[in-house]
């Protein structure tokens, strides 16, 4: 892998803070005292085999999951069972799925203009130009009038990358973005997602892709049955990884 | 590939081509509906004729010379057999129409209900599916009318409520409206709220479209729809006046009457389809992915936008083809009503018609094709809606 190193570095002002969240699934032990702040403009990258709640961990932070005990703050609003407080953040931040989750009775555009409209309350107009420029930016304007089910699954994704842009949310939140892509298609979504990096956004990533890791991340964690093993710059994780677990989990996964 | 097979002349027998056998059996089994049918139609010539039956649609002309229980039309003993038709025809229309319009209510009701995540909603929706849809129609039919109805009191006894509706053995009482001075008034008022609300909703969606704000549509539909018709009727006086039903000696005179045969049959088929449609309404919202309401949740729409926008507008694409056939159900479990003697189709035409002429053949023919009419009618309106509300793949 040689790509090279995108340079810009992440901001002063805290975006996420997880203090010591715990999550139980049953008996089972989810997540372990996750402790983890996320700067403005930074970029992590979260692996681990799976089941080794990286997925759990981002869900937390706009509630599509519910923590137990510690504390989640999002730009410093923080994460109780307060209705309007969840919705505030969920305002914030965007969330790009697997399995993309486009809604498929709704075209590409109507897909991007939904949520600023019936949320953000943006005229028809605005939210259509808003939307347009998000696709464009994902390059798929011509696919705007579209029905999701008339794509491919790297156009879904792109799509569903607009959709979530045109909230202009603060921070973006990626569960495993290439997982169900064939293969020649992981490039297009990657590219948009390096494009979406460059452009300073605030991402969290749980993907295996280590190529994007080493290029994009400020910060690799590596999480292992419910913790945070090791966390660590990218040179850093692959070269001197610190613990048996990452190095095993390496080991598995580049070749 | 560079090989030396050779390709077998093509000498294929036609007996082995599939376009040809495909042919042939589609020719045969023309052949054998045609000759069967014009078999039947002879051999039932010939017994007629011997027998001495007259046959064809005279009989129509005919005076009934019976009575009916319920009409909605007027209706004499020296009317025809035609008029008789009619009448039967409307019955049927008319508890299939009120059981359609009640069960898809109470259906949906229970079917969000049964997915509720408050438990005692949901068991109490659950119990009721299991109950109603396992007893089967006609035995409803018999508790609503013998167990119930007809363990109604007597008039003079009769169960009361607020003075102006009465239930007894002999049906429910309802008051009825009598149109009185102030009733074009009434109804043009009525007509222009109605006209109003569609302007406001529309003037509402266009405002939220190019400005963003939404209005509170309903709420002012709602004000519109009493402010309007109530001051007409302070304007211009009552609009109708009540006929009540009133005790006059050993029965009620005056409103309307609903016979208990109907008030029997309509709820016996009600509740019966609404199970069916629960558990239609239930799979449908199932059926959409949880990942749609993930999705929609992360872009911050409140709970009762993503039930409206994103989840009902898919169930609807699951839920649409059973239930057209839960009313294709419940249009042809109606004919049950000859079991108590309501007067419908069934038992009006294909019954006592049938048995004062004699004429089996005509009668069954003509009510077999109403009912097919009604149901294709049904069908057809339900597919065009499916197609208009289809997913686009591909």
């Amino acid at each position: 892998m040689t790509e090279k190193k995108l340079e810009s570095a992440a901001g002063d002002k805290l975006m996420i803070r997880m203090e010591s969240v715990n999550k139980w699934y049953g008996e089972f032990h989810v997540l372990k005292d996750i402790n983890l702040d996320v700067r403005q403009g930074e970029r992590i990258v979260l692996c681990g085999p799976s089941g080794s709640g990286k997925s759990t961990t981002i869900r937390c932070i706009n509630r599509l999951e519910e923590h137990q005990a510690g504390r989640i703050i999002v730009d410093g609003v923080e994460l109780t069972s307060d209705l309007k407080q969840i919705e505030a953040i969920r305002r914030e931040v965007g969330m790009v799925f697997q399995h993309f989750n486009l809604f498929p009775h709704l075209t590409v555009l109507e897909n991007c203009t939904l949520a600023p409209m019936w949320v953000r309350h943006m005229p028809r107009r605005e939210a259509e130009a808003v939307a347009m420029h998000f696709l464009e930016r994902v390059r798929i304007p011509e696919q705007a009038l579209k029905y999701p089910g008339q794509l491919s699954g790297g156009q879904q994704q792109r799509v569903a990358i607009a959709r979530a842009l045109c909230m202009k949310p603060a921070i973006m939140l990626f569960d495993e973005p290439t997982s169900a892509l064939d293969p020649e298609m992981v490039k297009e979504v990657l590219d948009t997602m390096i494009e979406l990096a460059e452009s300073g956004m605030t991402m969290l990533c749980v993907t295996h892709e280590m190529g994007f890791a080493r290029t994009v991340a400020h910060r690799i964690i590596f999480m292992d049955r419910g913790e945070i093993v090791e966390q660590a710059a990218p040179d850093e994780f692959f070269s001197n990884p610190k613990s048996e677990r990452t190095r095993t989990f390496l080991g598995q996964i580049l070749h | 590939m560079q090989t030396t097979a050779r390709v077998q002349p093509a000498r294929s027998s036609l007996l082995r081509d599939p376009k040809f056998r495909g042919l042939v059996f589609q020719i045969l089994a023309v052949f054998t509906v045609v000759g069967i049918g014009w078999y039947l139609f002879q051999n039932t010539q010939s017994n007629l004729a011997q027998r001495g039956i007259t046959s064809g649609f005279g009989f129509l002309n005919n005076t009934a010379g019976f009575g009916i229980l319920q009409s909605l039309i007027d209706y004499t003993e020296t009317d025809t057999y035609g008029r008789v038709f009619v009448i039967g025809l409307l019955n049927t229309l008319l508890v299939s129409g009120l059981g359609i319009f009640f069960a898809t209510l109470i259906g949906f009701v229970i079917g969000i209900a049964r997915l509720s995540p408050n438990w005692l909603l949901s068991r109490l929706a659950t119990v009721y599916i299991e109950i109603f849809r396992n007893i089967p129609p006609l035995l409803q039919i018999f508790f609503w009318y013998f167990a119930v109805l007809r363990a109604m009191p007597a008039p003079r006894a009769s169960y009361e409520f607020f003075d102006a509706i009465y239930l007894n053995i002999r049906g429910l009482y309802l008051p009825s409206p009598i149109p009185a001075d102030g009733f074009n008034v009434f109804a043009i008022a009525l007509l222009a709220a109605c006209v109003a609300i569609v302007l406001v909703a529309r003037w509402a969606r266009k405002r939220r479209e190019a400005t963003g704000q939404l209005f509170p549509t309903p709420a002012v539909a709602i004000g519109l729809l009493v402010a309007l018709p109530g001051l007409a009727a302070l304007v211009a006086g009552n609009p109708v006046t009540w006929s009540v039903p009133e005790l006059r000696g050993f029965n009620f005179v005056g409103g309307l009457v609903v016979i208990p045969e109907l008030v029997a049959l309509t709820l016996a088929l009600t509740l019966y389809t609404a199970a069916f449609i629960a558990e239609n309404v239930r799979s449908g919202i199932q059926a959409v992915s949880h990942g749609q309401t993930e999705a929609a949740r992360s872009l911050g729409l409140r709970p009762r936008h993503i039930l409206r926008l994103v989840i009902i507008p898919q169930a609807l694409r699951v839920i649409i083809p059973p239930l057209t056939s839960q009313y294709l159900n419940l249009a042809k479990n109606s004919s049950l009503a000859a079991a108590i003697g309501y007067p419908d189709l069934v038992s009006l035409f294909a019954g006592t018609v049938l048995n004062q002429t004699g004429q089996a053949i005509e009668t069954i023919a003509i009510t077999m094709s109403v009912y097919l009419a009604i149901s294709l009618s049904i069908s057809l309106l339900m597919n065009w809606y499916n197609k208009r509300i289809a997913l686009v793949e591909r």
